[in-house]
């Protein structure tokens, strides 16, 4: 049996769970200097990185506390935005099968970038390998970047003036992207888009993005896409 | 609940809610109906993300520099970049826009 290190496969895979953290970690410095700037203190900022470690729900909870927001909103906001990670837990835990303190470890790496790049790998043992990499990859440079956001914080000025919200736009369209090769999930897509757009004025930051899951009711009720590629075939 | 009882109380929830996805029964996603449910609020999320991180500012809907390097982003992706050049592009060309005195 080959390393897997030797094998093309393995390294494509490791390529892409690196590029994925570095380019994650890198906004952890926007997130740090932020939550400096709502008010958190440079421990509870770290403490957020480590602990609950899932960026939409970090950004919403200092959004909502810097806005003034009162603590039972920023931790519902936070909250509401995490249950996305439960879903992907249930689609993440078969591909695992792991469980005891592997579980709980498992658990806490399951966010968006470690999910999207397990999910792709085209074979089982890439699939385990692209969600440990990236899931251990982004919380490492996830945890340093935010410390140094702290730091760098005043110096850094308007994380804006650096693109580093466009920067968080395209990484999550990055992770879209590979998904819309059918009909229903950009059917969903667009509709989800639309509709998050529209809560925006609406809604209290944090839950456009949740209000948005009822495009897949929205579509699945007008059956688009009935004739896409049925789940478990490759994607 | 303010300062360390909202960090702790808040991560403790996140984290719940990431264990109970691995917890669930795992005939859960055995159903096709619930896999693909599943993949496309996925879908539904991330796309919600892309739309709420480049057009709002705070309650407001606002199209700024976010927007052409968005469409910067998807023309790499469609080109096949890699994602760390999709990502660096976009942060390029809204920080570019914005030296040229963008909004």
């Amino acid at each position: 049996m080959r390393s897997p290190a030797l094998d093309p496969g393995a390294r494509a895979t490791a390529a892409q769970a690196l590029s994925v953290s570095v380019a994650t970690g890198a906004y952890g410095v926007s997130f740090g200097a932020l939550a400096v700037a709502a008010g958190l203190t440079p421990a509870q900022a770290l403490a957020l990185s480590a602990l609950m470690f899932t960026g939409g729900s970090q950004f919403a909870l200092v959004g909502v506390v810097g806005a003034g927001g009162s603590g039972a909103a920023a931790a519902a906001t936070a909250a509401l935005l995490g249950v996305r990670n439960g879903l992907y837990g249930l689609q993440v835990a078969p591909l695992l099968g792991v469980r005891g303190a592997r579980r709980l470890l498992a658990a806490h790496l399951t966010i968006d970038e470690s999910t999207a790049v397990g999910t792709a790998q085209p074979t089982p043992v890439l699939r385990r390998l692209g969600f440990w990499l990236t899931g251990a990859g982004v919380l490492v440079l996830w945890c340093a970047a935010t410390a140094l956001g702290t730091v760098l914080g005043d110096a850094l000025g308007d994380p804006r003036r650096f693109g580093l919200d466009a920067a968080a736009a395209a990484a999550f369209l990055a992770l879209l992207w590979p998904r819309l090769r059918e009909r229903a999930p950009a059917a969903v897509a667009v509709a989800a888009a639309v509709l998050a757009t529209a809560a925006v004025p609406v809604l209290p930051p944090g839950l456009p993005v949740l209000a948005a899951v009822l495009a897949v009711p929205l579509v699945l009720a007008l059956r688009v896409g009935r004739r896409d590629t049925p789940p478990g075939a490759p994607s | 609940m303010t300062g360390w009882a909202l960090v702790l109380g808040a991560s403790a929830a996140c984290y719940g809610l990431k264990l109970a996805g691995h917890l669930a029964p795992a005939g859960w996603l055995q159903r096709p109906t619930t896999a693909r449910t599943a993949a496309l609020v996925t879908v539904a999320l991330l796309a919600a993300l892309v739309a709420v991180q480049s057009l709002a500012d705070g309650r407001a809907v606002v199209v700024d520099s976010r927007v052409p390097a968005l469409a910067a982003a998807a023309l790499a992706l469609a080109l096949r970049a890699p994602f760390l050049l999709v990502v660096v592009l976009a942060a390029a060309v809204a920080a570019g826009l914005r030296a040229l005195g963008w909004p």
